[in-house]
């Protein structure tokens, strides 16, 4: 597999720009508030996590905001593999899916085996999504064909459950690097690829959500086949979360504005966007103090 | 009818785009020549110097990475805020002694100074770079590039005009200034920081510390973070200690005490590049 | 205000931004604009005016004075007698903060500019807020430094004034051009008479009125609004010293013409039709973007625009089909609206022309594509146009359009792509894409144009010279270099 496509930064961010002034009005707008509620991945993933904050958080997932009717349910709930039985029960009657992060998440500095039966795991504990990391010194040094069939290997553990690679863009430096780690993380398997663990300071900017998103593009003209974009972390405004709308309408089409092919790994997002939608309702600005925290 | 109570200006430092007191508390007092006025400004220590270089280099990056335009946008917004407050500073150097006229001429010329500099924020380049026509096939350009946080210690003699003389250049270069107001008569340096603070100069990039200079020549001239030190007003014998200290770092070293302020020759696109490095690079020219 | 906000359930997803209006309620234009002369707004003595239209619907926003030979005159001697009794005697560093002021003030009123810009030009307003006015403001400030500093500009040489500058810009940038044209002229201390194109003089009068509001001493600058006639007498008043000209590459021969036997120095800035390389290690993406950068945005009225695409074969299927596909996402329409790409076409008689092309494209059997987009009832409009597999016979390959239409040739070397891009009687700019740097800078080399981009395209900068090579221009603006046509030089006799 050769990959030598490069991407001119200067220029993406030209383009990134350009889409960006886009302004998304009225019923256009009220659109997008929605559909990006319906592609949130309510995500929590730290040290202290119990099962008691698990189980609140699946409660928010299901019950947004139930003083405006008509809302639509998150697209999933995202934990760390301790969780997923909890969230997996909280969520029982309802249709968000369960996602769990695993394969030594989020530096993903451990052997192989373990990553293989931790995804496992997971799985049967209910898992229908898993996101995994891809191994960054490997890839860096330049050993592609050990992080494609680490890749590889973990789709198969997968089973059914639909895979997230995520390529931790902030550790990668380059265009040229996130624009590799994408068509590799494609070929080798990827059902998603995801920018960012949330767990350094960088995580998803907005030359790398467009630099994956035509890396999605020119795979599909070359394959036929779909694969879901996420971009993960720094997204808390809906704004920007509507920018990335029009970025994934423009590059790739409305086919990918669905929940599945595209999600936000996000957490004070939904709150930003209920406000949003209540003020093209109401008419009025917002205060977080009439919605609810998780 | 009771006559209202002035509130007097406490004068701090400045440092990192923050007004504070000196971590030592230590002050020194000054008394006007005109009304016997006094003023207890701030005794600035070492440790003051030391974390106003800590964030002036911090600020390099950013100041460093603003284009030429927008430098030159923020030193004219410098010169409106100080045209906006030309009164105050007229009645500063009264205060400081100096004749009515007088003041008046040198807040003004003071104003057009800035303006001078913010006009060659996006020039100087154009004037001080090159292609230079190497002898093989190369694209070879030499370019100037800031050196980085500048100390400076200021004229004894120019209050308002020469600190700002010295300033503008090194700062719309590029570079970030820690800056040792005039000791004996610091307000308008002091001042001047209410005029940095509205003017949108991002934090870091210019600190004002009022105190003796006797105490902090020494470490002005020999920490190794600074990059290069302008001397407009100490004596001989301080003047030798400079040089000998920068020879710890290769400190550039610049004596600024033989120019007349006041002399519109003083502004000059050399002074700029003073504190400029040259960088050529070189590429190769074919397919 | 409550409104409803259903979650739409459809099954295949459509999701079209809604209108957004920039509002209108906060600018003023008056109905009637006379000449601005000698600080001034005076009736025009010919007594004659003209319409000015909105091109996106084809309502009148104005009605406009047209200046004749007695008005040319009377403006000319305006300038002529500030520059002899206040300019030329006014210190320097002070010539300089008028045109800081005059920056100001466009910044302030940048938004109000920016819409008008839009409604008499058609140019969409992401456009002419985000670039145009902008760019203006920033040539005052950065023309504004150089009036005290001319000692450095020119090494070894003192310089001084001419005298009075007349100047005639275009339709496509109309703000921006006259900037270009002032700011120089008066950082250098000459004073001005500026003639607007005939269909866009509204920003120029708006700029007449900072201009005032800026306190600049009257007569400095004026500003006379006419047709192609009026432009014609300014160029031979005998009171002009310099002629400053940007427009067509043949009014520009008949103006080098008709002032031949006098002394006037001149500059012009004239037609263009330049290539665009697309080698095939470029980074491809950002390529296509700079295509359509080059050639779609501004309608194509651009004199530097790439309208000749010159890519390797190797690549050129992969490009042809992502510049359709982005093509596609353009929006053409109202001006006013924020998300539009693709505005009005200038005039009627643009429009005319454009067609004449597409016309004689389709005749010389390049292979014709047209994004699809709903043409609005009124007003001239043109959708984006790509004509492939041409070659450098083909008319539409070498003639100006000025309009959305790309001309696509293949290559299959390096050296047999630069012959072919200097093959032309134009030589303004030029597009380089590709990954390796040597290639950039020995490209650069042999290309025969006054503006090489590479790796980007239409990227302008006050501080960055500006003009063309054989007939698309004498002289350049911007930068260092935009100083010395408004100078005399003391030690030399020409």
């Amino acid at each position: 597999m050769v990959y030598n496509t490069t991407i001119d930064q200067v220029g993406c961010k030209e383009r990134v720009d350009r889409i960006f002034s886009r302004s998304i009005k009225k019923e256009s707008k009220i659109w997008a508030l929605n559909t990006v509620l319906s592609m949130i991945d309510l995500t929590t993933l730290e040290g202290r996590d119990s099962s008691g904050k698990v189980k609140q958080l699946c409660y928010k997932a299901a019950h947004l905001h139930d003083k405006h009717p008509g809302l639509p349910k998150v697209a999933a709930i995202c934990v760390y593999p301790s969780m997923v039985a909890i969230a997996k029960k909280s969520l029982e009657r309802t249709n968000i899916k369960t996602a769990s992060v695993a394969t030594g998440f989020p530096s993903g500095m451990t052997n192989l085996n373990s990553k293989i039966e931790e995804v496992k795991f997971v799985v049967e504990e209910g898992a229908e999504e898993v996101d995994m990391v891809i191994s960054r010194g490997h890839f860096l040094s330049g050993e592609l064909n050990y992080v494609s069939d680490e890749i590889a290997k973990v789709k198969t553990a997968c089973g059914r459950a639909k895979l997230k690679v995520i390529l931790e863009t902030g550790e990668l430096c380059t265009l040229d690097n996130v624009r590799k780690a994408s068509e590799l993380a494609m070929h080798s398997g990827a059902d998603f690829i995801k920018t960012s663990t949330g767990k350094i300071s960088e995580s998803a900017t907005p030359v790398v959500v467009l630099t994956m998103l035509e890396a999605i593009r020119d795979y599909f003209n070359n394959t036929g086949k779909k694969i879901g974009m996420k971009p993960a972390g720094g997204i808390g405004k809906s704004k920007l979360a509507i920018q990335y709308l029009v970025m994934v309408r423009e590059t790739l089409g409305n086919d990918w504005l669905t929940p599945d092919l595209f999600r936000f790994g996000a957490s004070s997002l939904a709150n930003d966007v209920l406000m949003q939608i209540v003020k093209q309702d109401q008419g009025n600005y917002q205060s977080s103090n009439y919605f609810s925290l998780d | 009818m009771t006559k209202k109570l002035h509130i007097k200006k406490t004068y701090k430092l400045y440092i990192d785009g923050k007004f504070c007191r000196t971590e030592s508390g230590r002050y020194m007092q000054w008394i006007s020549p005109k009304n016997n006025q006094t003023i207890n400004f701030c005794r600035a220590s070492r440790k003051d110097f030391r974390n106003a270089v800590q964030v002036s280099r911090s600020a390099f990056n950013k100041w460093n990475s603003f284009s030429g335009y927008n430098r030159g946008q923020i030193l004219y917004r410098i010169a409106e805020m100080l045209d906006s407050r030309k009164e105050q500073f007229i009645s500063e150097l009264i205060l400081q002694g100096k004749s009515k006229k007088l003041s008046k001429e040198e807040v003004e010329m003071s104003i057009d100074r800035l303006v001078y500099y913010a006009g060659w924020s996006d020039k100087y380049q154009q004037i001080f770079s090159r292609v230079n026509p190497v002898s093989t096939p190369y694209y070879n350009f030499s370019y100037p590039e800031p050196t980085g946080v500048v100390s400076i210690i200021s004229p004894k003699d120019s209050h308002l005009l020469g600190f700002i003389s010295v300033i503008a250049p090194a700062i719309v270069g590029g570079n970030t200034v820690v800056v040792l107001a005039p000791e004996d008569n610091p307000l308008c340096a002091i001042s001047f920081s209410e005029v940095l603070h509205s003017s949108d100069v991002p934090s870091g990039v210019i600190n004002i510390l009022s105190g003796l200079s006797n105490e902090l020549i020494d470490h002005f001239s020999s920490h190794m973070d600074v990059n290069a030190i302008i001397n407009c007003g100490v004596d001989s014998k301080d003047a030798e200690l400079i040089v000998k200290n920068s020879s710890l770092n290769v400190k550039r070293v610049f004596d600024y005490r033989s120019i007349n302020w006041t002399n519109p020759d003083s502004q000059d696109p050399y002074l700029i590049m003073d504190c400029q490095e040259i960088k050529t690079t070189w590429h190769p020219i074919g397919y | 205000m409550a409104k409803n906000s259903k979650v739409k359930k459809s099954d295949s997803i459509d999701w079209d931004y809604s209108v957004a209006l920039e509002s209108t309620d906060h600018i003023s234009i008056s109905q009637e604009y006379k000449l601005f002369i000698g600080g001034k707004f005076v009736k025009p003595l010919s007594k004659k005016y003209f319409n000015s239209i909105n091109p996106s619907n084809e309502k009148i926003l104005s009605k406009i004075a047209s200046a004749g030979k007695a008005d040319v005159n009377k403006a000319v001697l305006a300038a002529k007698s500030a520059y002899d009794t206040i300019w030329s005697k006014m210190d320097n560093a002070e010539r300089g903060k008028y045109l800081y002021r005059i920056a100001r003030l466009i910044q302030e009123k940048s938004r109000e500019l920016a819409v008008i810009e839009s409604l008499d030009g058609g140019k969409p307003i992401r456009e002419s807020r985000d670039i145009d006015i902008p760019l203006a403001a920033a040539h005052f400030f950065y023309y504004a430094g150089w009036a005290d500093k001319l000692d450095y500009a020119f090494p070894g040489s003192k310089v001084s004034s001419i005298g009075v500058a007349g100047q005639i810009i275009p339709w496509n940038f109309p703000l921006l051009m006259a900037a270009w044209k002032i700011a120089p002229a008066l950082a250098t201390g000459n004073t001005v008479v500026l003639k607007p194109a005939e269909s866009t003089p509204l920003t120029a009068l708006k700029l007449a009125e900072i201009i005032q509001e800026s306190d600049l001493p009257p007569g400095v600058v004026n500003i006379i609004t006419g047709d192609g006639a009026t432009g014609e007498l300014l160029v031979n008043n005998p009171n002009v010293d310099k002629i400053a000209f940007t427009g067509s590459t043949e009014v520009g021969k008949m103006i080098i013409k008709s002032i031949a036997n006098s002394k006037k120095k001149y500059s012009l800035e004239l037609g263009g039709k330049a290539a665009n390389i697309i080698c095939e290690d470029a980074s491809i993406d950002q390529a296509v973007e700079g295509i359509i950068n080059s050639i779609f945005f501004n309608q194509g009225h651009v004199c530097c625009a790439g309208s000749r695409l010159y890519v390797q074969e190797s690549v050129s299927s992969q490009i042809i089909s992502k510049l359709k596909n982005r093509m596609d996402h353009l929006i053409l329409g109202d001006p006013l609206d924020k998300n539009t790409d693709i505005g009005a076409i200038n005039s009627n008689e643009q429009l005319k022309k454009i067609n004449m092309y597409l016309d004689i494209g389709k005749k010389e059997g390049g292979d014709f594509y047209q994004s699809n987009h709903t043409i609005p009832k009124k007003g001239y409009w043109c959708a984006p146009t790509l004509f492939t597999d041409t070659s450098q016979s083909h008319r539409i390959v070498q003639e100006e359009i000025f309009g959305p239409v790309l001309a696509i040739q293949t290559f299959r070397t390096i050296d047999e792509v630069i012959d072919k891009a200097n093959n032309t009687p134009y030589g303004l700019s030029g597009g380089i894409w590709t990954d390796k740097g040597s290639k950039i800078f020995q490209v650069s080399k042999k290309m025969r144009a006054g503006v090489i981009w590479a790796n980007t395209f239409n990227k302008f900068d006050p501080a960055s010279p500006f003009g063309g090579y054989k007939e698309s221009g004498i002289h350049r603006e911007g930068g260092l270099e935009g100083l010395a046509p408004y100078v005399n030089f003391d030690n030399r006799t020409l």
